[in-house]
């Protein structure tokens, strides 16, 4: 059913939070997302021409590069771009068919592909890029939150979370209840001045992102010169004043 | 937005024959059109496949095109759904108001005219919606989109009836409401033009990245050196470089050409008339082609500003 859940009072809104501060632009939760969903929930995710010129695929996760600011604020950002798991996600209410839809329990925006039509309006009313069509299945694919990992109970416990989570060497993404102002992720967004990507479409996303520190005052004054070591210093005369006049 | 060739078609065509029902089953009953019951069959008939092919021709977007049943089921959210069902609807009212107009039935003409004619608003009202109820593209979250369709598909549909009327000697009202309708066309998408030209999109690459705190956001690599659906389906820019000139092509042809062939062919009467007609109707589609075209080129969509700008 293409119409939302009216969500209970404290549902769980499970999404990410992904630390714009740390991630170094590495790639590998987008490479560890298509390796876990190609043969996941919402498999498989195919490529086009994967051997030859102007080879291309459905991914769940990008990764952008952006320069932000000019001069001495100015810096560069890598920036992974994936579902953000809305709270009124016009993907969901287009579907003509029903085979998009939030969970009521959790949030998390699925598409069931074997209802799925491939009219694509649910791409065209994503402001995200988060739905990509599965030429092949000629079926709409999207970021399942790793549905089929984080309720899996054949893993270990402290794994199951979703795949990008799990292998960011940088520490950038977590994972969490957003709905619970308690939670781990919460105090960081709270703490870290979390934000929503597009807060003027009116989506509502659940995904947070954690803007740039400022950069260290440190880094705007010249660094100091070092000087030489006393034992460096031969003549015993500028020994003795560098000694005194280091105190 | 990609110009889909087969959305393009369906709208067109599917417009026009609407267009063309709805003007059939307002004006036959009310005795304004001529009273041959060829010229009455040949008009809805015309009409329905026009729409027919149209709904087909939609079909041929989708990715699954054997499940477009299931398309009829979420009328509750989706303008899609919505436009399913009152399509499907219109059918019935419209194969018996095509069965009154054949035999003559003048008691069943007016209620299944009307019907036709209420269906048919409704469907192009709903396709109108479709687009303009998607945030992220401005230039069709727009006021002016969905009555934009409808009076378009009037336009184009009273064209078509106008040009048949012409053929069975009865065409004054109709090349009359043709040119009345082609003229406030012409104004009409002027002023949308104007409009959405004036406004700014409400999302920049700042706000879709949330990196404006910082400066200006400029993209400095992409997530991957291909292109993908994304850039394909979302970020068409091809038809930007010569919009300026499709625009007048457009309007000319689509609207201007129209309504001032049908007054011609008012004025001269005739055999000279069926040409006059049968160019003004030809021009009206012929454009209406060309600004269902701009419509999807000219498009923007949020998507894009993640990417550096496509070419």
């Amino acid at each position: 059913m293409t119409s939302l859940p009216s969500p209970a009072p404290g549902a769980k809104k499970l999404g990410l939070v992904i630390d714009l501060d740390t991630c170094v632009g590495c790639h590998a939760c987008a490479t560890n997302c298509k390796e876990w969903n190609t043969s996941g929930h919402m498999a498989p995710l195919p490529d086009q021409r994967p051997y030859s010129a102007a080879q291309e695929g459905v991914w769940f996760n990008r990764v952008h590069a952006y320069e932000a600011g000019d001069g001495d604020e100015g810096r560069t950002v890598h920036f992974p771009r994936s579902c953000l798991h809305c709270e009124t996600p016009a993907c969901v209410t287009v579907c003509p068919t029903g085979a998009s839809y939030k969970r009521a329990e959790d949030g998390i925006v699925l598409v069931n592909t074997d209802m799925c039509i491939g009219c694509q309006l649910c791409a065209w009313a994503c402001p995200y890029g988060a739905r990509e069509l599965d030429e092949d299945q000629g079926v709409m694919k999207k970021c399942t939150l790793c549905v089929d990992r984080i309720y899996n109970e054949t893993i270990p416990e402290d794994r199951r979370v979703p795949a990008c989570v799990s292998t960011c060497p940088a520490n950038a993404r977590h994972f969490g209840d957003l709905g619970d102002p308690n939670s781990d992720v919460s105090k960081l967004v709270a703490e870290r001045g979390g934000y929503e990507l597009m807060p003027e479409m009116g989506y509502q996303p659940v995904n947070r992102y954690l803007p740039p520190r400022k950069a260290s005052s440190l880094v705007k004054t010249a660094p100091k010169e070092a000087g030489p070591l006393p034992s460096q210093i031969t003549n015993p005369l500028l020994r003795w004043m560098d000694k005194v006049l280091s105190r | 937005m990609k110009p889909a060739p087969s959305i393009i078609f369906f709208t067109v065509a599917s417009g026009a024959g609407y267009g063309l029902l709805f003007w059939l089953g307002v004006l036959k009953p009310l005795g304004l059109l001529p009273a041959s019951t060829l010229f009455g069959a040949t008009a809805a008939i015309i009409a329905l496949v026009l729409i027919t092919a149209g709904l087909c021709s939609s079909l041929l977007h989708l990715g699954r095109p054997e499940r477009a049943w299931r398309a009829l089921s979420q009328w509750r959210t989706s303008w899609l759904s919505r436009e399913g069902i009152a399509a499907v609807l219109t059918f019935p009212p419209a194969v018996v108001f095509l069965i009154a107009l054949a035999h003559g039935e003048t008691a069943l003409m007016l209620p299944a005219g009307l019907l036709s004619a209420v269906g048919a608003a409704v469907t192009v009202y709903c396709t109108g919606m479709i687009y303009a109820s998607l945030k992220p593209v401005k230039e069709w979250h727009h006021p002016m989109v969905a009555p934009g369709y409808l009076l378009f598909a009037s336009f184009s549909g009273a064209s078509l009836l106008a040009m048949l009327a012409i053929f069975w000697g009865g065409g004054f009202f109709p090349a009359l409401v043709a040119a009345a309708l082609g003229m406030a066309a012409l104004f009409f998408k002027r002023a949308y033009w104007a409009s959405v030209d004036a406004t700014p999109a409400a999302s920049t690459r700042e706000s879709a990245t949330g990196l404006g705190f910082i400066g200006k956001v400029r993209p400095l690599e992409s997530p991957h050196t291909e292109s993908n659906y994304l850039l394909r389906e979302m970020a068409f820019r091809v038809g930007r470089v010569h919009a300026a000139k499709l625009r007048i092509i457009a309007l000319l042809l689509g609207f201007a050409l129209p309504a001032l062939l049908f007054c011609v062919a008012i004025i001269v009467g005739g055999a000279a008339a069926m040409a006059f007609g049968l160019l003004a109707a030809a021009s009206a589609v012929a454009g209406l082609l060309v600004e269902r075209w701009l419509i999807f080129a000219e498009a923007t969509h949020t998507v894009a500003l993640y990417y550096p700008t496509q070419r």
